[in-house]
């Protein structure tokens, strides 16, 4: 047996039990279902002081749909989620995307807060500590070069591979943020700022992923407005069940008569955040037809923008990206 | 650091004090010494360890065993009875389910979680119940039989 780093396990009951042992301790970890840090601990990737278990807080557990709306508490299991008929009926884009997370057993412990925070995956940085260090460890970790990108001058591309996110992005979901001082909500989107760019112009990346302050813990995410969506995920993986996403496409779409009216389309597995395609409301106010898919096309190969992070190339996960988000969308269209 | 675990371990009530930092699956196996419960990668990947808590599968080799305080938790050594083989158990023996056998705790485990609220699973609803379980021996079709037959064995009574 060999011992994990030495921690404090804080059980909480309550959303200001966490807040306490937060303001007490600002360096420590969340642990929902442990399914992504308790790998991590164990491969002395991250040694948090402090480990707050945040599966049994009351306030964290509410799941609510209807046709004009959505609440998803951060402790609520993915499997809850998946199994839960309103999210069935009304957003099987969320249900799908949860059922397609990992395999049954880990979906029993894993949870929203814990998808939706899933720390990056990148081949040189999810492998036992001997593993990493025979290879002078990267940029993620205490290392000082990117193995993916040699020349990147400090940026990491390591790719965000939750299957929640571009589920409820599609949405228009909004996260509920908590910490000792105060709450906020913000657009999901603003969540994840993993651009990964050269230039400054925009912080953030692979290894600085979200726009979390410190001692902030997500407490729930919501949409509203969602009225008359048709919507659906899927995602392509190397086996059919314990997979990560080569590359996951969630869609959702409002069609009136044979006009498309809205469209909305996110992908994850590809870059260090998930992707809401930017400039699909310019394909809406016509039929689907080919210049249609193609305008699509065209957006996904602009903006995914897959590394050498997988063992999967990246222009593969790039074309499947696109392929699978133009069959999501003539299969919603034809519904 | 340590904490006092409180848990009903295979049917009966049991008081530790374990350190914060401590797996669920090394307490099973090394303080308690139920060896049952098997590990076989480094974290998540294989089902090898898989346990019942409160009847739900989950893995050990990602759970702190303080955090599973006041819980009920179920590993393959608290089935059978009295040396006779449970319903479950026999599907893997008689089926040929198990062939090295490493694996088989944590299927008997996922098995037994499904059957306890499914009791009469289709193929489909077998196969996806395992999906969290990986066995290089015996190429699974064996093993769906071996659940099969547990469920049929449940059904007429015959096993404990
Ligand atoms: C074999 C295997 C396969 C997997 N396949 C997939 C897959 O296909 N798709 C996928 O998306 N995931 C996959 N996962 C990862 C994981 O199981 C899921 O993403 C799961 O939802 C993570 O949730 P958790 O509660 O277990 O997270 P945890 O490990 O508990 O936490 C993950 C991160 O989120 C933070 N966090 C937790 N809760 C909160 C909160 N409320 N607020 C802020 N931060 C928080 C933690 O501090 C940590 O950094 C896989 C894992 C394994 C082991
Ligand atoms: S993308 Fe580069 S810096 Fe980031 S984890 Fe991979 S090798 Fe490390
Ligand atoms: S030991 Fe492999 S999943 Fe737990
Ligand atoms: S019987 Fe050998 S791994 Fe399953």
């Amino acid at each position: 047996m060999e011992a994990l780093h030495d921690f404090e396990l804080v059980r909480a009951a309550t959303l200001d039990d966490v807040l306490k042992a937060r303001a007490a301790h600002p360096q420590s970890a969340l642990v929902g279902g442990g399914t992504d840090l308790m790998v991590n601990i164990r491969r002395g990737i991250v040694t948090p002081p402090v480990l707050i278990d945040v599966t049994q807080v009351g306030e964290l557990q509410a799941v609510n749909a209807d046709e004009g709306a959505l609440e998803i508490g951060a402790s609520v299991t993915l499997n809850t989620l998946a199994q839960d008929d309103a999210m069935r009926r009304h957003y099987p884009v969320v249900a799908e995307a949860a059922h397609a997370i990992a395999g049954p057993t880990q979906r029993n412990m894993g949870t929203v807060g814990g998808n939706l925070c899933l720390d990056t995956r990148c081949i040189f940085y999810n492998q036992s500590e001997w593993w990493r260090s025979a290879n002078n460890h990267c940029l993620k970790t205490t290392g000082d070069t990117c193995h993916v990108a040699p020349k990147s001058h400090g940026v990491c591309f390591a790719t965000y591979s939750g299957d929640l996110a571009p589920a409820l992005l599609v949405l228009g979901a909004e996260v509920d943020i908590a910490s000792p001082s105060g709450t906020r909500t913000i657009p999901l989107n603003d969540l994840y700022i993993g651009y990964a760019r050269h230039d400054d112009a925009v912080e953030g990346d692979g290894k600085n992923f979200l726009s979390l302050e410190a001692g902030e813990i997500v407490t729930a995410v919501r949409a509203a407005n969602t009225s008359g969506l048709t919507s659906a995920y899927d995602k392509i993986r190397i086996r059919r069940s314990i997979e990560y996403p080569v590359a996951g496409v969630a869609v959702a779409l409002l069609r009136d008569g044979d006009a498309l009216v809205d469209l909305r389309v996110a992908v994850t597995g590809t870059n260090p955040r998930p992707v809401l395609l930017e400039g699909t409301a310019e394909l809406c106010g016509g039929p689907l037809n080919d210049d249609v898919l193609q305008g699509l096309d065209a957006l996904a190969r602009d903006q995914i923008m897959p590394m050498k992070t997988t063992f999967t190339p990246g222009h593969y996960r790039r074309r499947v990206a696109s392929v699978l988000a133009q069959r999501l969308v003539t299969r919603l269209y034809a519904e | 650091m340590a904490q006092l675990l409180e848990l009903t371990l295979n049917g009966r009530p049991r008081v530790d004090a374990v350190p914060d930092n401590m797996l669920l699956l090394d307490y099973l196996r090394e303080s308690v010494g139920l060896t049952g419960t098997k590990t076989g990668c480094d974290g998540g990947e294989c089902g090898a360890c898989t346990v019942l808590i409160d009847d739900v599968p989950l893995l050990s080799c990602l759970t702190l065993a303080a955090s599973v305080n006041g819980r009920r938790v179920d590993t393959v050594e608290s089935l059978g009875e009295n040396g006779e083989l449970s319903a479950v158990q026999r599907g893997f023996h008689e089926k040929l389910g198990s062939q090295c056998g490493y694996c088989t705790p944590g299927f008997i485990m996922a098995s037994v979680g499904l059957l306890r609220r499914n009791p009469a699973p289709s193929d489909d609803e077998i196969q996806e119940a395992l999906g969290s379980n990986i066995c290089r021996c015996t190429g699974y079709v064996k093993i769906i039989e071996a659940v099969k037959f547990a469920a049929q064995l449940n059904a007429e009574g015959t096993a404990p």
